[in-house]
């Protein structure tokens, strides 16, 4: 006996069928942590209430939730177009921290006493520069020697972290900074200027959704950009195509690279004000970037939204770890949960389940 | 160097590189039938916690390492489900496992920080032949983990190169297709494979939280799953080479130890075994070209019958 419903594949996911896909996938990956936090003593339903009214609930809230916002924004808009080219690229942590040693390097040593004008455009460029180097190195070794870039790129995460800490531990430490693992902190000229009372740096933020809009003319209405979607799609057309896989490469990491340096930059110039140890300065920011890439399912405009409500989810982070004395780590959970779900959500949309009639 | 030195530097690679081998060995099974596994991080932590919780409430160690083989494998079990089922993105699926399993952790072990076990594994001397000069130090003085490492290596190596199951796992990893139609169930062979990838695993983080800290400390693998991945690679998928890599990367670890006193910084030295990987994965990636042997072929490719 056959079961009176039919599994057609499909060609094109509708719009409405993705979104829905999402949000139940994200809802049923809620229930599911649910469970584990009821069986690790914790009630659940009063634990999302207080995350979420303390990333939603308050203008406060809501103005962290946006601080919180601006890093994921620009990483994982970065991230969405090495996606898109299955270019794995899991090293934006330590692209980020990069990219806030180097606006660091600028603001404290190279042009300390420049006016506010040329030091933060400067910051926000070596910023740039240096996480898109960063990124190059396995960008580099993946063309030249097809080294495993999720491996490579990993690495450089925690050769990151480490080299950060070995600043501000060591070389960096700041003078007036009582034994903590801060650099001094940074000139008034090197400080983004910030929404009233809040400590959303909009100039940042700005940069974020123009970045999101440029990248999504880039993928979508530009040759380079079918160029970096057909070589993700199908690798092989792409080649009898000639289009040249190394360069796509080099190209994609070093935009994902340089975004995620300029988050690095945000951070430094706009929240923390100088560079602190690394989970400091980004508490997995590079790592959470990549769920929001995929939660937006790679579209640059799509992932404005999800970086938002993934703001939200770390605010709610924090929250469980404030007040509730949970570890950090929580977080990570929610992380893995929801995307197991949105990928599993996604293979299940590739299909149009309907219910048999009998005459078929 | 002192000869002394260099010996017990050498002895003390063996446990700190066991952990690596555990992981990779699994590993290599979980990609030789063509699933890629990012998760051992993830399962890594998690039998560390697990081992670690029911090593201190029973009070019996084996039964910890019983207890994280059996996390690693539910956790693996997650990613062969989303990965060969449903036959979704192996790297994203994985990625998602390391940070489950991160995080779980986390929350399941807050209550340990701190907290020291009553029991400890111990090394068991085997008689007589522990008493031969060095090679009995070196091989005849460890605790039952590492005997069973030793044990392990040869008969995984055998069992994939010299036997039917060997033979199945291999062509799955190698042509879904082709061992579907001699008969090979694919997935039944790729949902063992990477169950017992997660039982390895699970040892592994319960090697470093019940004999190697002992301790819980959150995050304590600090990317020794990432290192087994890049072993595997080393390791040309063979449970032989895993062996020369697990100690190589032990042998770093000790090092970093022993080279802290001497004012170097420990940031620094941190960075020396992600360096290592990079170096050691360029390497391997080198061989594999030059020799036209190591990936499985569908390594990472979802098998579906539909569309061979």
């Amino acid at each position: 006996m056959t079961l009176p419903i039919r599994a057609e594949r499909r060609l094109v996911v509708p719009r409405t069928v993705a979104l829905t896909a999402v949000t139940l996938s994200v809802l049923v990956a809620l229930v599911v942590i649910g469970i584990v936090f009821t069986l690790a003593g914790i009630p659940p339903l009063a634990t999302y209430a207080r995350m979420f009214r303390g990333a939603f609930g308050s203008t406060y809230g809501l103005s962290e939730t946006l601080v919180k916002t601006i890093p994921l924004l620009l990483t994982s808009v970065g991230l969405a177009v090495a996606f898109r080219a299955l270019v794995w690229n899991i090293g934006a942590e330590g692209q980020l921290l990069m990219g806030a040693t180097a606006a660091t390097w600028v603001a404290l040593f190279l042009l300390p006493d420049a006016p506010s004008w040329v030091l933060l455009p400067a910051m926000f460029l070596a910023g740039f520069i240096a996480g898109a180097l960063w990124a190059l190195i396995p960008a580099f070794l993946k063309v030249r020697f097809q080294t495993n870039e999720v491996i490579t790129t990993l690495m450089t995460v925690y050769i990151a972290e480490e080299f950060v800490n070995y600043l501000v531990y060591g070389p960096w430490k700041g003078a007036a900074e009582w034994g903590f693992p801060y650099t001094d902190r940074f000139p008034e000229a090197a400080q983004l200027p910030v929404l009233g009372a809040t400590r959303i740096h909009y100039p940042t933020l700005l940069l974020g959704l123009i970045l999101a809009a440029l990248m999504y003319v880039l993928l979508h209405h530009t040759k380079l950009g079918y160029e970096i979607r057909v070589t993700g799609e199908n690798p092989l057309a792409a080649r009898y195509a000639g289009i040249d896989a190394r360069r796509i490469i080099l190209f994609v990491m070093l935009i994902s690279g340089g975004l995620a340096g300029l988050a690095g930059v945000g951070e430094v110039a706009g929240v923390h004000h100088r560079l602190r140890y690394a989970r400091g300065i980004s508490a997995g920011y590079g790592f959470t970037a990549i769920i929001v890439a995929w939660l937006g399912r790679l579209h640059p405009l799509a992932i404005i939204v999800a970086s938002f409500l993934f703001g939200g989810l770390l605010v709610g982070g924090d929250v469980l770890q404030v007040s509730l004395n949970l570890p950090v780590a929580t977080i990570d959970m929610f992380n893995g949960v929801i995307l197991f779900f949105v990928i599993a959500a996604e293979i299940l949309t590739r299909y149009k389940i309907s219910v048999r009639s009998k005459e078929a | 160097m002192d000869w002394q030195v260099f010996w017990t530097a050498v002895l003390a690679a063996i446990p700190a590189g066991t952990p690596y081998l555990y992981a990779t060995l699994g590993e290599i099974y979980a990609e030789r039938s063509g699933i890629l596994n990012l998760g051992v991080e993830g399962m890594m932590i998690m039998g560390a916690v697990v081992g670690f919780g029911v090593t201190l409430s029973t009070g019996n160690p084996w039964l910890g390492f019983a207890a994280a083989a059996l996390a690693g494998a539910l956790l693996a079990l997650i990613h062969a489900f989303v990965s060969i089922t449903l036959r979704a993105n192996q790297i994203i699926s994985g990625l998602a496992l390391t940070m489950f399993g991160l995080g779980l952790s986390g929350l399941l072990g807050r209550r340990y920080i701190g907290t020291p076990l009553p029991v400890r594994v111990r090394e068991v001397p085997i008689p007589i032949l522990s008493d031969i000069p060095l090679v009995g130090d070196l091989l005849f003085n460890h605790d039952p983990i590492v005997y069973l490492s030793f044990v392990l290596v040869p008969v995984l190596g055998f069992l994939l190169f010299h036997t039917r199951l060997g033979i199945s796992i291999r062509s799955v990893g190698e042509n879904p297709a082709t061992a579907d139609a001699m008969g090979v169930n694919v997935f039944r062979v790729r949902y063992l494979c990477t169950v017992w990838g997660g039982v390895l695993a699970g040892i592994a983080g319960a090697y470093l939280s019940i004999v190697y800290a002992p301790a819980w400390i959150e995050g304590m693998t600090a990317g020794a799953g990432w290192i087994a991945i890049a072993l595997t690679i080393f390791a040309l998928w063979s449970p032989y080479r895993a062996l020369v890599g697990a100690y190589l990367f032990g042998g770093v670890k000790v090092l970093q130890y022993r080279l802290q006193p001497l004012g170097v910084s420990p940031n620094l030295l941190n960075t020396l075994p992600f360096v290592l990987t990079i170096l050691v994965l360029l390497m391997a990636t080198g061989e594999v070209r030059r020799r036209r042997i190591g990936m499985p072929a569908a390594l990472g490719i979802p098998y579906s019958r539909e569309e061979r």
